[in-house]
């Protein structure tokens, strides 16, 4: 089964190679003409005034990390939803819908939580 | 036969096949999305280079190769190069996994959790976009980077998780079985009409297209997070983005509108018929499927041209507050309606085609036309 991979592990190569080389290539072929004020950074024609990185709101934090917990869940899911259709047939049909009515209710009551903490409110 | 054969020049030659034809059309859609937007806007769009401006597609390429490679004074440069690779990886790889047409001849890898993995590799797309926005010493770009960040990463849970009441349906990882699945039963799109609604919403946010394009809102922040790209590096973000629209697409036709199949109940061209036509019928498997698949390019031609852009809470609220509760919602419904239809032998995807039809023709019929009530006191006004 692992064969089936390989085409991908070749094609990895392969795009950094393309991408490389064609980033290579405009670097010798594009023209090299610098001024200072083409190297600063593009704010409309005003010289910029401030510090460039500064610091960020928290917000895109939080979202990075109920994104983590949110994904993780779906992901848990997939091997659940692809044998769930052919257990329903035998005996085991109502234990696999109770875990899985067990799962997403755990994740709704730490839906709501979220919600209620107002995580998803962005002003 | 030669396992080398077999397992590697077999699928390089077919992915090398595939990823011209790919890298065509996406250099062809640059084209028809700004022929079609001049016309949507009463105007010609690109005319000039070759008839009706075909060698654009050409001529673009080749300016993007002649012009200057800024590095910006102060930028990160290993970061600032890596930036417009990084996206452009993954949207190479998925083409592997991708099946144009009935199996085995067209696709290059075929690999039994080929949902998981090309949910995976599209993922991962986000790395770039917020590395170059970071890497570039811009107020802009950073912006625009992090707001694409939050924006892909929090469309990424609908999207994973509308694909969950496909495969609860079809029983399988493995994109030639899903199609297979649909061709035997009914396309996905009618018994997960809501999935297939949440699916198509996220895609459009993942690949920052408008109505969700607010990393590149040029009124606000200049060009988002490729501010300070110029020359091929500015082309690949594109190219990256044409990409990874078109895999969408690809994934939306795969998953929910029977990929290069045209049956019902097995009834029609199935894979199988597909097969036994041989050449001819691999050939319109992959018309049948590049047709699916350019309907919803031009539907994104069409919402660019149609909507205005959304505010960054509302874009919020809508992934966070809307699509996963009711993702989640349909993946429950879903669970039922098929536990009840084996045990009470009823073909579940008939109630779920009945169900999501009535919801989809409730909602409608609230958001008809319908004259503006205006209140007593407010009639001076108007």
């Amino acid at each position: 089964m692992t064969q089936s991979y390989f085409p991908i592990l070749i094609m990895l190569i392969l795009a950094v190679v393309i991408g490389a080389t064609i980033l290579g290539l405009n670097w010798v072929l594009g023209r090299h003409q610098r001024n200072p004020s083409k190297l600063s950074p593009y704010e409309s024609g005003v010289p910029p005034l401030d510090e460039n990185r500064k610091r960020i709101n928290v917000r895109f934090y939080q979202i990075a990390m109920l994104f983590i917990l949110f994904d993780i869940e779906a992901a848990f899911l997939y091997p659940w939803a692809v044998i769930y259709r052919d257990a329903a047939q035998g005996p085991s049909g109502m234990f696999l819908f109770g875990e899985m009515a067990v799962f997403i209710g755990l994740l709704a009551v730490g839906y709501v939580y979220v919600w209620k903490k107002k995580a998803f409110d962005w002003h | 036969m030669n396992p080398w054969m077999h397992y590697l020049v077999w699928p390089l030659v077919k992915f090398l096949v595939a990823f011209i034809i790919v890298q065509g059309i996406v250099a062809a859609m640059n084209w028809v999305e700004r022929r079609l937007l001049g016309f949507v806007q009463a105007r010609l769009g690109p005319n000039r280079v070759g008839p009706k401006g075909l060698l654009q597609i050409i001529a673009d390429p080749v300016k993007f190769l002649l012009k200057e490679d800024i590095v910006p004074a102060n930028a990160e440069t290993i970061a600032y190069f890596l930036g417009p690779i990084l996206p452009l990886i993954p949207t190479f790889l998925v083409y592997c996994l991708i099946p144009f047409g009935p199996p085995p001849t067209f696709v290059a890898a075929r690999v039994n959790v080929a949902v998981l993995l090309v949910l995976a590799l599209t993922s991962t797309g986000v790395y770039g976009i917020i590395l170059g926005g970071w890497a570039s010493n811009n107020k802009y770009s950073l912006m625009g980077g992090l707001r694409s960040a939050a924006q892909m990463v929090s469309y990424e849970v609908p999207f994973g998780l509308s694909i969950v009441g496909v495969l609860m349906l079809s029983g399988s990882l493995d994109l030639v079985k899903i199609v297979n699945y649909q061709a035997d039963h009914i396309w996905n799109l009618f018994p997960q009409l809501i999935a297939a609604f949440i699916f198509f919403v996220a895609m459009t946010a993942e690949t920052n297209r408008t109505p969700f394009d607010l990393p590149e809102a040029d009124s606000e922040l200049v060009g988002g997070y490729h501010t300070e790209y110029s020359a091929m590096k500015f082309a690949f973000f594109m190219l990256a983005e044409y990409s990874a629209m078109l895999v969408n697409c690809c994934l939306m036709t795969l998953l929910f509108l029977g990929g290069w199949t045209l049956a019902i109940g097995g009834y029609g061209l199935t894979t199988q018929t597909l097969q036994h036509m041989g050449i001819p019928g691999g050939m319109l498997g992959v018309l049948i499927f590049i047709v699916k698949v350019m309907t919803f390019m031009l539907v994104y031609i069409w919402f660019r041209a149609t909507f205005p852009r959304f505010r960054f809470d509302q874009l919020m609220d809508l992934g966070w507050k809307w699509m996963i509760p009711l993702a989640l919602a349909n993946i429950v419904v879903t669970g039922v309606v098929v536990l009840l239809g084996q045990s009470l032998n009823f073909q579940g995807e008939v109630v779920l085609s009945i169900a999501g039809a009535a919801i989809v023709g409730y909602t409608l019929y609230n958001l008809r036309p319908r004259a503006k009530v205006v209140h007593a006191s407010r009639v001076s006004e108007v």
